[in-house]
């Protein structure tokens, strides 16, 4: 059981506002693009998140571009763990593969406002919030295998690779 | 035993596996992978894997065009070092700048055929689809992951299908259709999901109209979309193929989780208005809606009948704001040249760019300062996408575009074009 405190989005929050698309080739420093985080959203979010801070948002969250950073600037900003009633499903293989919990859960953002703390029980598989508790979904055992190793770069280091041929 | 969907069978056939059902989780090995401007930061990505060489380099493409020619040193060095990597890698397909926007290339250059997998790291490349192909975005860190193994875990989508009957109507195009479909069932009404478009209404569109539709389906929250493939598409790819192919069609029996028909002849222009591409109404509702900048091109709207839409609109007129015209490749570009209609659009005092993305995502060529309003034919805009967050972007089809930036506020071309048959046709009579 863990303690978060939560920001509190509506529907289809896009990648353009999540992290601006005229940063993508030019910001390199994961910590950089945290500081830009959500700034066309809410310019309260970079300069006040803390680690473990806990996004709830509408339906869904991380439409548009398929830009990864969308997620990197979040989870260098702390954020680990990303609720939404639903998910764009790029932006959904994006967390998995960077390590990051999206959990979908419906209905959840309605009842909550930013600066709420909510519980998340990763064992039982529940959120609670205002005494209320809100089901996790399970991930299939090869998504769940990914988002436990930390991501998709941790599951492939361990892998035994060919060395390069000699040039 | 009901039958399978497109999806489940290209799916099945890219995983080497019987068949496959939505919801399976199959380790894919596409046909081709690419990227752009951002294999600079997938090699770093990349590097971080441990893994050396990239596995399969006769099935990786990689396009210079996201912000090409480079508007900035920072943009020329990463340009560099992806010039570099492609040497490094043998990377077997690498297009210059100039070439044009990566979905566009590809198509041209027959890199993906009917019934195979392609995987790009871009949100568009939901595109093949209108090559009757399963083509997904995935993201940097995955296209890392390709780049070592050449396969990538996938959950099988569920499916929905739209059916078209009909014909569209004169000035009504496959973009008014796709803002339609987002208009009536909204940004996620596709989520997670296969479109799998089917009817008599598809042989009715042309080409370069069909790319617009699976192009547009990411805004949808679509995984993928597919046209089936018919002759036509056969004889486009039949220039430049390289393999042999199956092309691949869903069965009758199969099932959808969704399934709708939209009569195309009901259909009328659609405007896309701030800030999002479903807060789509009739053009008829948002005429006279000042505009400071017009842009014809993208991924969506950039090839050569888009260019020729704008052309009919433009002759003899002089466009009101400024008008940015980037073809969505140099085949298209040398097209326009040959015909003439590049030659009527700078008469009517638009300007040309390097084919490629252009300013649909914020990176050059046609920013908009704060408080100005754009009408674009891209396929985006959320608040922001074109640099700032204060510019308003509308979204229509390369006519719509044209007429306004006549008018220097929205309006319909259907009008232009009634004047300008009047005018021809007082001109026989003299």
């Amino acid at each position: 059981m863990s303690h978060h405190r939560v920001w509190v989005y509506g529907d289809h929050i896009n990648t353009d506002v999540i992290f601006p698309g005229k940063y993508t080739y030019t910001m390199k420093d994961p910590t950089q693009m945290a500081s830009v985080a959500l700034q066309d959203l809410d310019e309260n979010f970079a300069s006040q998140v803390q680690a473990g801070d806990v996004i709830v948002a509408g339906r869904n969250w991380g439409c548009g571009s398929s830009r990864e950073q969308a997620v990197t600037a979040l989870k260098y900003a702390g954020v680990r763990t990303l609720i939404a009633a639903s998910f764009n499903g790029l932006y959904f293989r994006n967390c998995i593969n960077q390590g990051v919990h999206p959990i979908v859960c419906p209905g959840l953002a309605d009842t909550l406002q930013t600066g709420d703390s909510i519980e998340i029980d990763l064992d039982e598989h529940v959120i609670v919030a205002n005494g209320n508790a809100y089901p996790i979904p399970t991930l299939s055992p090869t998504v769940r295998a990914i988002l436990e190793t930390g991501g998709l770069v941790n599951m492939l280091r361990e892998r035994d690779w060919p060395m390069a041929e000699a040039t | 035993m009901s039958g399978h969907t497109f999806v489940e069978k290209a799916l099945a056939r890219a995983a080497h596996a019987d068949s496959a059902r939505a919801g399976d989780v199959l380790d894919v090995q596409p046909d081709l992978i690419f990227s752009h401007d951002n294999s600079a930061a997938i090699r770093r990505i990349f590097m971080e894997t441990g893994a050396q060489r990239i596995a399969r380099p006769d099935r990786v493409a990689i396009t210079l065009d996201h912000a090409a020619p480079a508007p900035t040193t920072q943009h020329a060095q990463n340009h560099a070092e992806i010039r570099e990597w492609v040497r490094q890698q043998g990377i077997a397909n690498f297009f210059e700048v100039g070439r044009g926007i990566c979905h566009q290339v590809i198509s041209e250059e027959a890199l993906v055929l009917p019934g195979e997998v392609i995987l790009g790291a871009d949100s568009h490349s939901t595109h093949y689809g209108w090559l009757g192909a399963f083509g997904m975005g995935v993201g940097r860190t995955e296209m890392a992951a390709l780049w070592a193994t050449g396969e990538l875990w996938l959950q099988v989508p569920e499916s929905m299908r739209i059916t078209l009957t009909g014909h569209l109507r004169p000035g009504v195009t496959s973009k008014d259709l796709a803002l339609f479909i987002l208009g009536q069932w909204g940004a996620d009404g596709g989520q997670y999901r296969s479109v799998e478009f089917a009817g008599e209404g598809i042989s009715s569109l042309t080409l370069d109209q069909r790319a617009v539709l699976p192009n547009m389906m990411a805004e949808f929250g679509a995984m993928s979309a597919y046209i089936p493939p018919d002759q036509a598409i056969f004889d486009y790819l039949e220039r430049n193929r390289q393999r042999d192919y199956t092309p691949l069609y869903p069965d009758d029996d199969a099932i959808y989780a969704d399934d709708y028909i939209i009569d195309l002849s009901s259909l009328q222009p659609q405007v896309a208005i701030p800030h999002s591409p479903d807060n789509v109404h009739n053009l008829s509702d948002v005429i006279g809606q000042p505009i400071q900048q017009a842009f014809i091109g993208t991924c969506t709207n950039g090839r050569y009948e888009d260019l020729a839409a704008a052309a009919e609109i433009l002759a003899g007129h002089h466009v009101a704001v400024r008008t940015i015209v980037i073809p969505a490749s140099s085949e298209v570009l040398l097209r326009a040249t040959r015909s003439g209609v590049l030659q009527t659009l700078i008469e009517a005092g638009a300007t040309i760019n390097t084919p490629g993305c252009g300013p649909c995502m914020g990176n050059h060529m046609g920013i908009p300062a704060p408080d100005e309003a754009t009408i674009s034919t891209g396929n985006r805009n959320f608040r922001g996408r074109m640099g700032t967050a204060q510019a308003d972007i509308y979204l229509a089809s390369p006519a719509v575009v044209a007429a306004s930036a006549i008018a220097g506020a929205i309006a319909d071309p259907h009008e232009i074009l009634i004047q300008q048959q009047a005018i021809n046709a007082s001109g026989a009579i003299l």
